[in-house]
């Protein structure tokens, strides 16, 4: 099968890199890119522990190919950390105790960082029905809920408190 | 078990940014297995876990004229325009309240920002949530080809489970909404283990109101039978009836046993015909009440 060269931005960095058509996106990163931080569960869209942001939005890199990211923006676990500074959402994960084994984490934390951004407020309903699609199978979700409710607004935070 | 890892078969890959070019690639590679690519979240599993075979793939989702939803008496939803987009959309939630449950009530964020409602369409699957509400919204299907095009009710184009009338060399390019009714209550319920599962069952209803009356309704189910169903006995009880809650009771009843489940995975036929049952009479009422019709 024929290689293609596609051009896309990995963290903020642009990337160029041949792909056969039927590579699939986690593959790609991980054993072309050496990004190891995103994982692969199922490989069916069941457990969302390959989740990556593609313009921003979470989606499922087991069920994305490559070549289809062409002259998009993915970020991945490894692009959310300012140098050595982490991101709130890792630092309030770490603080709560919401990292457990570790390997659904960088899915909840990615697909965290949108909901985030699209409501800020989130109420803890809110929060649990944007997440069910990240599984845990260290059931820490009692954690994780609390991380993810810390990063939210500060108005929010004084009506739940 | 399959390997889900890797995708192990090999076919040729096109990305056209015109329809036209879209539809030419459709025309020439008919007789091949030819798919097309729009969120993928079922093809990619099917491809996976079925060994379904592909030799060409049309990925459709730079095609610029399907990626817009129109809003213009009506909604007219392009082939490529995602779920999460619809869901964000204040005409679908205030307008169409049992779409957009239907659309949120599937699987997760990540797979919504992926697939597509003309994909839950043509995946034919008969729990797909989108389609009992559109089926209740009265949506046709604009279906185009090289040759021309057609317009047709969405009621007409699923022929079985996974089977619809589309011909090779044709695409849905559009979902076509029609204005609702302005008295219309509109409602979706499913039923599933967990949320974000497939449904065991899962349906829509529309009552159209005027006054006490029920000028017109549908009740349409999904996960009962090879396809959506439409309770027709049970839609003639409430039909140009003063609507009361004996009336809804019967109608549900009657609902139940239209349907023809079967034993699965995820429930039985039995259970199935006595969930149905409760799940029309609850859904009838939010209907009712939506429609602007009181309780008693």
């Amino acid at each position: 099968m024929k290689k293609m060269e596609i051009e896309f931005i990995l963290n903020g960095k642009k990337r160029k890199i041949e792909v056969k058509p039927n590579d699939l996106l986690i593959n790609i990163i991980r054993e072309d890119l050496y990004l190891t931080g995103t994982k692969y569960g199922c490989g069916l869209g069941e457990c969302g522990v390959c989740t990556v942001l593609l313009n921003g939005e979470p989606v499922l890199s087991c069920l994305t190919l490559a070549i289809t990211v062409d002259g998009k923006e993915i970020t991945t676990i490894e692009g959310l950390a300012q140098g050595d500074e982490l991101h709130p959402l890792q630092k309030a994960f770490l603080k709560n105790g919401a990292v457990q084994c570790g390997f659904c984490t960088p899915g909840m934390i990615l697909t965290a960082t949108a909901l985030l951004r699209e409501n800020p407020d989130a109420t803890e309903d809110e929060i649990r029905n944007y997440m069910r699609g990240n599984l845990c199978r260290c059931t820490g979700y009692v954690q994780i809920i609390k991380a993810i409710k810390e990063c939210t607004s500060i108005k929010n935070k004084g009506l739940t408190n | 078990m399959h390997n889900t890892r890797f995708l192990t078969q090999e076919f040729e890959y096109f990305v056209p940014h015109t329809l036209s070019e879209a539809l030419d690639l459709l025309f020439t590679y008919q007789d091949k297995r030819t798919k097309i690519l729009a969120g993928g979240t079922d093809l990619l599993v099917k491809m996976k876990t079925l060994g379904i075979g592909v030799d060409y793939l049309i990925n459709i989702n730079e095609i610029s004229e399907i990626k817009n939803v129109e809003l213009d008496k009506g909604l007219k939803i392009g082939a490529a325009v995602k779920l999460s987009q619809l869901e964000k959309m204040k005409a679908v939630k205030e307008e169409y309240p049992a779409l957009y449950e239907g659309i949120t009530s599937m699987a997760a964020i990540a797979i919504r920002n992926m697939a597509t409602l003309v994909g839950n369409i043509c995946n034919a699957s008969p729990a797909g949530d989108t389609i009992p509400p559109l089926v209740v919204y009265g949506a046709k299907l604009r279906i185009v080809s090289k040759k021309g095009e057609r317009v047709i009710p969405l009621e007409d184009f699923i022929s079985g489970v996974g089977e619809t009338i589309l011909k090779r060399d044709e695409l849905v390019s559009q979902v076509i909404i029609p204005e609702p009714y302005k008295d219309l209550g509109s409602a979706f319920c499913k039923k599933g283990r967990v949320k974000a599962d497939i449904a065991k069952i899962n349906l829509a209803v529309g009552i159209e109101r005027d006054g006490d009356i029920c000028r017109d309704c549908r009740i349409v189910l999904g996960s009962v039978f090879s396809k959506t169903l439409r309770a027709y006995k049970s839609e003639e009880i409430l039909r140009g009836k003063v609507i009361k809650d004996d009336l809804i009771i019967s109608a549900a009843k009657r609902a139940a046993e239209e349907i023809k489940p079967i034993d699965d995975v995820r429930s039985t036929a039995e259970y199935r015909n006595e969930l149905a049952r409760v799940m029309v009479e609850d859904t009838l009422h939010i209907a009712w009440e939506r429609a602007g019709g009181k309780r008693w």
